[in-house]
């Protein structure tokens, strides 16, 4: 199966002589070159990239890094100069006029950093706007939009008009009306840029609520990397036209490819973005409930941890032992007679800070798969040391402390 | 003078002899235009005289009572209650100092005027707004409209259409036609680009950027550009009774030409009444919260009679 949305070397060139531009940019040579030899800025420079269904990939980068441009490509909203881009397999350069049409109008919404409302119109005929141009009759146009704008909580204000609402409220109705047309891509440009921080980080997890609810694929773009680690599956990081980085939210803390990228991930929370999967055992013996003390003993000490999981019959967790506990029991008795219920237990994709403000820092985690098995164990010790090392890494001033838990269950 | 004649003087053209500029406006006007372009300045004729009739019959079959009342409650429901006290005394003066019927007779050549002014002009605008070289090439042609003495196209539209009301009112559209054009151009640049954006980036046609997102937006700045027509259409009353209109400038013309102060000054206080009423109800129209209620035939009549608010719609 194709990817969901793929370019191929794309280049879009502002300026009298795009062509010529292309050519030295293919030449290898840099920016200020170039716009001293042909007047032309090469805002987009020989990206490539695939986007999966349902994927949120967020392209993040400075300010004039090319972000706005390289989005504004996929829809043709503007012309790219050279390379070749295919939404579900399809040239969408070789669409005309009409073609194009039809897929602004069935496959691909946008969402604008200043919303872009239309002020003459309310917020149901905004959020039916799409639907509207696609001829959808008025009545049912109106239901579609007030279910979208429901989604976003916003259908008590159906009948207000833009200008009541606050920036938060505003581009959710901008959501709203991207969403009612049933998108099978959104691309959001800086959405929550112009929003204050608190708002910023609600609407990031109702945006996680609602692509899972519209299954939508997202190209999301942002210039801020916490809001980029929250969001993202995949993570671009652009720079001067072209990608630095593309990887894994996790990758890009982890191993960031250059200064570039280092100076954005210094900024950031390690605790937030390293997963416990990352430091968990899949080694770690299990104990029955059944078991006497003394064989727990010995798949302890043989193991070099500190406390173990205790599983059921049908490997799910029941609770946990440490070593002092089983030490000061009876070697006679059953593991149940000391074993602390319940079981501390998270998913793999759970971040460290998450964690720890759930309060499991002191006894083994159990990282479950979906039907609620034991995969793995997380020591209390790894745990304890990884937020350490995370925590030493962050720069002194560090910025606004996350309020609410920015978990990312892919 | 030949001691004045110097090295100086030969710079200047007229040393050299006059160039017959007047004569070649002459020839263009009176020996290619009126000959070859007479049947067809003819027939433009006929729709501005169909209309011009249609609205002067009408207004004047319409008693004094019942439209004084109509366009006070007009003024109330739009402009408010201190327009339309305004409107009522104006009314009550022109009817009362005896210009009722000419105050009609220009109202109608007025309306005639800037509904010629619409039609050409906000399509126009609009044409201006989308292709830059085209507003770039009208735009000295307004500026000449606009610059130019009316009294100088008086002579060629004499001797292309004649003399009476219909020519009058063709020199009136001539003289109030730029600054729709210029409003309506302006009013569709001003829109955010974005919105355009967000238009175009939902799959919107051409037709239906311009119509669900250019035009209503700049409504008010063409209702700007209507309401200065309406004025410099009703400034050029005088003017048109030069050539044979009728109406209120007309009472100024002959009083002028008998100097009689007080029948000039009659036709003047008509003029100057009916400008005022008509500038505050067109500028009350174009107020944004008044275009946002309900405008369906029943909510405009609903409005006028005082039954619902002239605001927006309530929620
Ligand atoms: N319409 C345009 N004409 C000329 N240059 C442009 C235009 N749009 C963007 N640019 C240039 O392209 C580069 C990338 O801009 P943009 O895509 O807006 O960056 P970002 O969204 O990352 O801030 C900038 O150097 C900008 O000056
Ligand atoms: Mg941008």
């Amino acid at each position: 199966m194709p990817a969901k949305l793929s370019m191929e070397g794309l280049y879009k060139v502002f300026g009298p002589a795009p062509e010529e531009a292309v050519k030295l940019a293919r030449e290898g040579l840099d920016k200020d070159e170039i716009y001293r030899r042909t007047e032309s800025v090469v805002a987009v420079d020989n990206i490539s990239l695939e986007v999966e269904s349902r994927e949120i990939f967020v392209v993040m980068g400075l300010s004039g890094s090319g972000k706005s441009t390289l989005v504004r490509c996929i829809n043709r909203l503007i012309e790219p100069t050279s390379g070749s881009l295919a939404i579900d397999g399809q040239d969408v350069l070789a669409l005309d006029e009409g073609g194009l049409r039809q897929l602004r109008l069935a496959k691909v919404a946008m969402v604008f950093q200043h919303f872009a409302l239309f002020p003459h119109r309310t917020v149901a005929e905004n959020a039916a706007y799409g639907l509207k141009i696609r001829g959808v009759s008025p009545k049912q146009r109106r239901e579609k939009a007030v279910e979208a704008l429901a989604a976003v909580g916003l259908d008590a204000w159906a009948d207000a008009y833009p200008s009541n609402l606050s920036g938060g409220m505003q581009q959710r109705v901008g959501l709203a009306r991207a969403l009612a047309v049933d998108p099978e891509i959104l691309l959001m440009d800086e959405p929550f840029s112009a929003l204050d921080p608190l708002i910023r980080r609600d609407m990031q997890n109702e945006l996680l609520g609602l692509q899972e609810r519209y299954s939508a694929t997202i190209v999301f773009i942002t210039h801020d990397l916490n809001e980029a680690l929250t969001l993202g599956s995949r993570i671009a990081i652009m720079k001067d036209g072209s990608f630095v980085q593309v990887g894994r939210p996790q990758e890009i803390v982890s191993a960031p490819a250059d200064d570039y990228v280092a100076n954005f991930t210094r900024e950031v929370d390690r605790s937030r973005v390293l997963t416990l999967g990352q430091i968990a055992r899949r080694d770690r013996p299990l104990l029955e409930p059944q078991e006497e003390i003394a064989a727990a003993c010995r798949k302890l000490s043989a193991s070099g941890a500190q406390a173990l999981l205790v599983q059921d019959s049908a490997q799910k967790p029941l609770g946990s032992v440490s070593a002092a506990q089983l030490l000061a029991a009876d070697p006679a008795a059953r593991v149940e007679s000391v074993m602390e219920r319940p079981a501390i237990t998270a998913e793999a994709e759970t971040s460290l800070a998450t964690i720890l403000e759930t309060g499991g820092a002191g006894a083994p985690v159990a990282l479950v798969d979906k039907q609620g098995r034991i995969s793995a164990t997380v020591d209390p010790g790894d745990l304890v040391n990884a937020l350490a090392a995370a925590r030493a890494s962050e720069q002194p001033i560090s910025q606004e402390k996350n309020v609410t838990a920015g978990v990312h269950n892919g | 003078m030949a001691e004045h004649t110097g090295l100086i003087e030969w710079f200047s053209p007229s040393t050299y002899g006059k160039l017959p500029f007047d004569d070649w406006v002459e020839w263009v006007v009176r020996d290619w235009l009126v000959p070859n372009f007479r049947p067809a300045f003819q027939a433009m004729q006929w729709p501005v005289d169909q209309v011009l009739r249609g609205l002067d019959a009408g207004l004047q079959a319409i008693p004094f009572p019942i439209f004084a009342l109509v366009l006070v409650i007009a003024a109330w429901r739009f402009a408010g209650g201190g327009v339309a006290i305004f409107t009522l005394l104006a009314m009550l003066f022109i009817d009362a100092i005896g210009v009722w019927a000419e105050t009609m007779t220009t109202l109608s050549m007025i309306l005639t005027a800037v509904f010629f002014c619409a039609i050409a002009g906000i399509p126009l605008g609009i044409a201006a707004a989308r292709n830059d070289r085209f507003a770039t090439t009208i735009r000295p042609v307004l500026d000449i409209m606009q610059t130019i003495p009316p009294f100088v196209y008086l002579v060629p539209i004499v001797m292309l259409f004649g003399v009476g009301m219909v020519p009058g009112v063709i020199a009136t559209i001539i003289f109030a036609l730029p600054p729709i054009i210029r409003l309506t151009n302006l009013g569709i640049r001003q829109v955010r680009e974005e919105l355009v954006e967000a238009a175009v980036a939902f799959g919107s046609t051409p037709k239906q950027i311009l119509f669900e997102v250019q035009l209503p937006l700049a409504l008010r700045t063409i209702m700007a550009g209507l309401n200065q027509t309406l004025m410099l259409a009703l400034s050029m009353a005088v003017i048109a009774a030069l050539i044979g209109a009728g109406g209120l400038g007309l009472t100024v013309f002959t009083g002028l030409g008998r100097l009689d102060v007080g029948r000039a000054a009659v036709g003047g206080v008509g003029i100057v009444l009916i400008a005022i009423v008509l500038d505050r109800i067109t500028q009350a129209l174009g107020d944004p919260s008044l275009r946002k209620g309900d405008w369906t035939f029943n909510g405009t009549a609903k409005r006028l009679l005082g039954l619902a608010p002239p605001g927006p719609a309530q929620r």
